[in-house]
């Protein structure tokens, strides 16, 4: 069934985007997708976003289920708190990540998801080892509880900076003679290449639109929020949707509001409807706060603040710098898709990456908001910011919290800290228009 | 020539391990013109490569509690372990100033990132990430990680200004297949008689051999078995207990003095592990990177950073070294914020539960200077020891 959504039933007054309400509908789509997944006899597949292979998938028709993304939604409905401590209960350690806390403590409350319904359990688990340590043992606990078919695809990690032969064969190799056999197995369904190519080519017209949207935070004022709307528009490809129709058309719906709000000069919405002035121009490192979500983008757009780029709307996919799914080359692709994720670069990849955003996006300042939970993202932040910082002369500043971990959220030090980063800025800008007229 | 005793050994390896300018790896380097120094991270690299291309192979595992930790600090976060912040405390310092390249094994996400620091803050200095497979067929992680190994020899050659050739580096895996039959032989005896091989000794002399060449380090095993085994020491009534924790940041010798002094042998552990990683002898004859593949493959051990493709085999590595040396129960000592051996842990405590084997845990840090707390876990956990066994 596709999700057909036209501007003239979206209500007039709402403060969410139109792409916002159908973002919204195919997302609960999915849901009850899941939800109704034993009833249905569909067969699910549990993985990861970075390195997600739902082209891939979807060929043997298997059901998508994202755990980081239930967690997230934990977080936003205020439930991942207690899940946490459900699993620090059963005795894991208050030192790792809480994407697994809540998904375990999840599991042990009845697995509800996001629509109040219980979620399946997965007939595979897709471990695609890209760009996170944590994946391994995160799916190597769930195998534990759910005893089923565990599939392993390592990604080996840019260090380099470079994809090399070895690299891609060896994903090559695993795809051709593990992954796909036992997703097969797994499946009853035979593999057709075909099919795959059909799905990769729809991929890359979605990403051809979702890289414009991004990209028009160039613009002056930015038309997006890359960062806190940008998380928005990243969930139907970086999930269950990257391949299908509903994405292309999503993506592309999306495209012509952004187009509408340029040539009408207009900023980003943001849920307290559209933002006035844009003062400051931020490109944020890290993943956001979930469990405080609002409260956190309230702290920038009432300051005038918009987010021109950020490379969390990266970690499922980094297309900006040219890589599509390439139907031609159908494994290959999958290869270097998964190599490219933003976790999965080196951090002298991630310092030009972010050197490079403050330039194109003309932004006044790098914010990192460290997360607690993600070594992969954390370790070396502090380094990244002192580079960037070096390399642009523009501000940067650090906060600390967590993705769903509601302990970690303190919202006077971080709305503290930004305001006297927002002071910073005016104050680098002032001096270095003083420096012009003298 | 008289053969020192376990003291005099003992004390060599500990003046090694405290000395934090690596003065006899220094020495060694500036004995001939053009030696070389690669140092590498926990938990695994194949030093045979390193020392076939006539290089010396130096084990970096953090600071320890000996090193103030100036500069380090402001490159992490309070939530995330030390070992990476002493680690570059020891470059800014200019302590590795030396060293001529340095690995960082594919062991968890703050090694990994470190690697590209490395690079940064480093910039003259080769530093590689070492990736190595966590699938285990030969034809799919086998070809990978000969591939990466290749890669490896081939930036070595480039340092050395010399080809390695098959006969290098199969004369390096004897070697290395010597040190490790007298490594597992310590571990055997220290089975059998642990109160001749205090689990701190154990530890000084494996730890030498991060530092000390390893033909060097052969005759220091050597000569202390020799000695430790002669001497008469008093037995104690302690209980037998295996030590776990990944070991990348390494617990205070302090941790490990108070574990025996209240009342545990330690009959097994995980220290080291790249003295031991290769469970047997590698073949010397072939293609020796083949060979290297195949034992990382299918004959090396199991630690978090690794991925056990077989769910029921999971964390049986434990239960057989717990049934192998007859320990009576497992402490598991992690480092704070060490995100593999944290969450390996609980699945293991399951297996250990299944399996019968009581079992506690904590936590520390390189620096962690109380012992109190950890002496009181651990003599509670040999009381409770010795009353099962008596009931
Ligand atoms: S460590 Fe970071 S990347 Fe990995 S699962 Fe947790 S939040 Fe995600
Ligand atoms: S102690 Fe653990 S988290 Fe820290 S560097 Fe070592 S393996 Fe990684």
């Amino acid at each position: 069934m596709k999700i057909t959504t036209s501007r003239s039933q979206m209500p007039t007054e709402v403060l969410k985007d139109a792409s916002m309400v159908k973002q919204k509908e195919m997302m609960a789509k999915h849901y009850d997708r899941l939800a109704n997944a034993e009833a249905n006899g569909d067969k699910v597949a549990s993985t990861f976003v970075p390195g997600n292979l739902n082209e891939l998938i979807m060929c043997f028709d298997l059901v998508n289920n994202l755990p980081e993304v239930n967690a997230i939604q934990s977080g936003l409905r205020r439930q991942s708190g207690a899940y946490v401590m459900e699993a620090e209960k059963a005795g894991h350690s208050e030192d790792v990540c809480t994407y697994v806390k809540s998904d375990i403590g999840m599991m042990a409350k009845g697995n509800i998801g996001p629509n109040g319904k219980k979620l399946p359990s997965p007939d595979v688990l897709l471990l695609s080892y890209t760009g996170c340590f944590t994946f391994m043992k995160w799916f190597e606990l769930l195998r534990e509880q759910y005893e089923c078919e565990t599939i392993f695809l390592q990604t080996p990690y840019m260090a380099d900076g470079k994809v090399t032969e070895n690299m891609i064969q060896y994903m090559v190799k695993q795809l051709k003679e593990d992954v796909i056999p036992k997703l097969e197995k797994v499946s009853g369904v035979k593999f057709d290449i075909d099919r795959l190519r059909e799905h990769l080519a729809k991929s890359a017209k979605a990403e051809d639109d979702l890289v414009y949207i991004l990209q028009s935070a160039k613009n002056k004022p930015s038309p997006i929020d890359a960062y806190f709307g940008g998380i928005y528009y990243i969930g139907p490809i970086f999930g269950a949707f990257r391949g299908t129709d509903d994405a292309i058309d999503y993506y592309r719906f999306l495209r012509e509001e952004v187009d509408q709000r340029i040539a009408a000069g207009l900023g980003p919405v943001t849920p307290d409807g559209p933002m006035s002035e844009e003062k400051y121009r931020l490109i944020v490192e890290g993943p956001p706060n979930y469990t405080n979500f609002r409260q956190f983008w309230k702290m920038f757009y009432e300051e005038g603040a918009v987010v021109v780029a950020s490379s969390y709307t990266k970690v499922g996919g980094t297309y900006d710098f040219g890589f599509r799914h390439d139907p031609s080359r159908p494994l290959e692709t999958l290869a270097e898709y998964c190599l490219g994720v933003y976790t999965n670069r080196s951090l002298p990849m991630r310092v030009e990456m972010l050197t490079n955003y403050m330039n194109e996006y003309q932004a006044d300042g790098l914010l990192i908001n460290s997360i607690k939970s993600c070594n992969s993202f954390s370790a070396g932040q502090l380094l990244i910011m002192r580079e960037v910082e070096k390399r642009t002369g523009k501000p940067a500043a650090f906060i600390e919290t967590d993705l769903v971990d509601p302990r970690y959220f303190s919202a006077a030090n971080v709305k503290n800290r930004l305001e006297s980063y927002f002071q910073m800025v005016e104050q680098k800008r002032s001096g270095a228009s003083k420096g012009v007229a003298a | 020539m008289k053969t020192p005793s376990t003291s005099e050994i003992v004390a060599r390896c500990q003046d090694l391990f405290e000395d934090l300018n690596f003065t006899a790896a220094r020495e060694w380097k500036k004995a001939e013109p053009g030696r070389k120094v690669i140092g590498y991270m926990p938990v695994y690299v194949p030093r045979e490569i390193i020392h076939a291309a006539g290089m010396l192979p130096l084990g970096i595992v953090g600071g320890g509690d000996q090193l103030e930790v100036i500069h380090g600090d402001a490159y992490y976060q309070s939530y995330i372990c030390r070992i990476p912040r002493s680690t570059i405390e020891l470059g800014v310092s200019g302590r590795l100033d030396f060293v001529d390249g340095m690995l960082f094994p594919s062991i968890c996400d703050v090694i990994r990132n470190l690697s590209g620091m490395w690079k940064m803050m480093f910039p003259g200095v080769y530093s590689k990430y070492f990736d190595v497979p966590q699938t285990y067929e030969d034809e799919i992680g086998g070809t990978f990680y000969e591939g990466e190994m290749r890669e490896f020899m081939h930036d070595l050659e480039g340092i050395a200004g010399r080809k390695i050739t098959d006969a290098d580096l199969n004369n390096s895996i004897e070697v290395y297949n010597e040190n490790r039959r007298l490594v597992r032989k310590l571990y055997e005896m220290r089975a059998k008689t642990p109160w001749q091989i205090p689990a701190a000794e154990a530890y000084l002399v494996l730890r030498a051999g991060l530092i000390l060449p390893v033909e060097e380090h052969t005759r220091v095993i050597e000569q202390y078995l020799a000695a430790a085994l002669k001497e008469d020491k008093p037995v104690r009534d302690n209980c037998r207990i295996a030590l776990t924790g990944m070991f990348c940041e390494q617990p205070p010798l302090n941790l490990i003095k108070s574990l025996e002094l209240s009342g545990c042998y330690v009959v097994d552990d995980d220290l080291m592990l790249v003295t031991r990683w290769l469970i047997d002898d590698v073949p010397t004859d072939g293609d020796p990177l083949h060979n290297l593949s195949r034992a990382f493959l299918h004959r090396s051990e199991s630690t978090a950073a690794k991925y056990e493709p077989n769910l029921a085999e999971k964390g049986q590595f434990l239960v057989r070294a717990v049934r192998r040396t007859g320990a009576e129960g497992v402490i598991f000592a992690s480092p704070s914020f060490c995100d593999p051996a944290l969450l390996d842990r609980p699945m293991l405590q399951n297996v250990l539960k299944k399996a019968g084997i009581p079992y506690i845990a904590f936590k520390y840090a390189e620096n962690s200077g109380q012992m109190q707390p950890i002496r009181e876990q651990a003599g509670t956990f040999a009381d409770s020891i010795k009353l099962w066994s008596a009931a």
